[in-house]
């Protein structure tokens, strides 16, 4: 029997993913003054593929090492290449993760857009009207 | 929840933005008080940001906010003109002036007033994304 989550599909996940980027982007607006901090940003598509594939190595224990890089969230956070060097070693272009953020949050309400449609064609076939 | 984490990161940056503001106000208003003696002169102040990495260790989140470590004054060189009539001349007529960068500290203030604006912007996004999961369903 098919469970409800099947139902769902993929847009639970995304927006949970969605959520953990737009915290990245906010934290590397927050250090955009800050000397020596470097922007950092997650691969949506390499994270989401891992996520989503039904061969996902499941981590049972704290301990497991992931499948992609170290963070205990289980999610591959990388550096942002910089566009130009800053003399404080700053690497947060301000504009660019401003239009990223802004990206982020569109992205955030497509999912969730599609997750309420699901959700009320669910109900929908619940109630049987 | 991610999303909570936002107003926690967006709220050190206006805080530690807010901080910058006051040591600009501050080395503003007393960019011409002159004094007699190079030790009681004021000096520029700045606030030194760092990212909050210790918090975020603990929380086990990879998102750091800013927090402000310390305010350090400037070592820039005093400036010393001649006032013989400033009533706080020295013997030789000369008074110390703050080592404030008056255009510095414009940029500065433009700066961080930019980012405190920007960190609005944040706050405002992520509730409105955040209404928008609380009304899943409905």
């Amino acid at each position: 029997m098919p469970s409800f989550d099947d139902a769902l599909g993929i847009h639970p996940q995304a927006l949970a993913l969605r959520a953990k980027r737009s915290e990245l982007i906010a934290a590397n607006l927050a250090n955009a003054d800050t000397p020596g901090y470097r922007a950092r940003d997650i691969d949506f598509r390499e994270v989401f593929a891992d996520e989503a594939s039904p061969a996902k190595l499941r981590q049972t224990n704290g301990r497991h090492l992931s499948t992609l890089g170290a963070d205990s969230s289980g999610y591959a956070i990388k550096f942002r290449q910089p566009l130009h060097a800053s003399i404080d070693n700053n690497s947060v272009d301000a504009q660019a993760e401003r239009a990223a953020f802004l990206d982020n949050a569109l992205r955030h309400q497509a999912s969730f857009t599609f997750l309420n449609g699901r959700i009320t064609g669910m109900l929908a076939a619940l109630r049987g009207e | 929840m991610s999303l909570f984490n936002v107003f926690e990161i967006a709220g050190s940056s206006l805080n530690a933005q807010m901080v910058r503001m006051n040591t600009t106000a501050s080395n503003m208003a007393n960019a011409n008080s002159a004094s007699s003696a190079s030790g009681e002169t004021y000096r520029a102040r700045q606030p030194v940001f760092a990212p909050m990495m210790s918090a975020a260790m603990d929380n086990n989140q990879a998102a750091a906010g800013v927090q402000v470590l310390g305010i350090v004054e400037s070592e820039a060189p005093l400036r010393r003109e001649y006032r013989p009539d400033h009533p706080a001349a020295d013997e030789q007529g000369y008074v110390f002036l703050p080592n404030v960068n008056v255009v510095e500290e414009m940029a500065n203030m433009i700066s961080a007033s930019r980012s405190y604006e920007t960190s609005i912007e944040v706050m405002d996004a992520s509730k409105r994304m955040l209404q928008r999961t609380l009304m899943l369903g409905q």
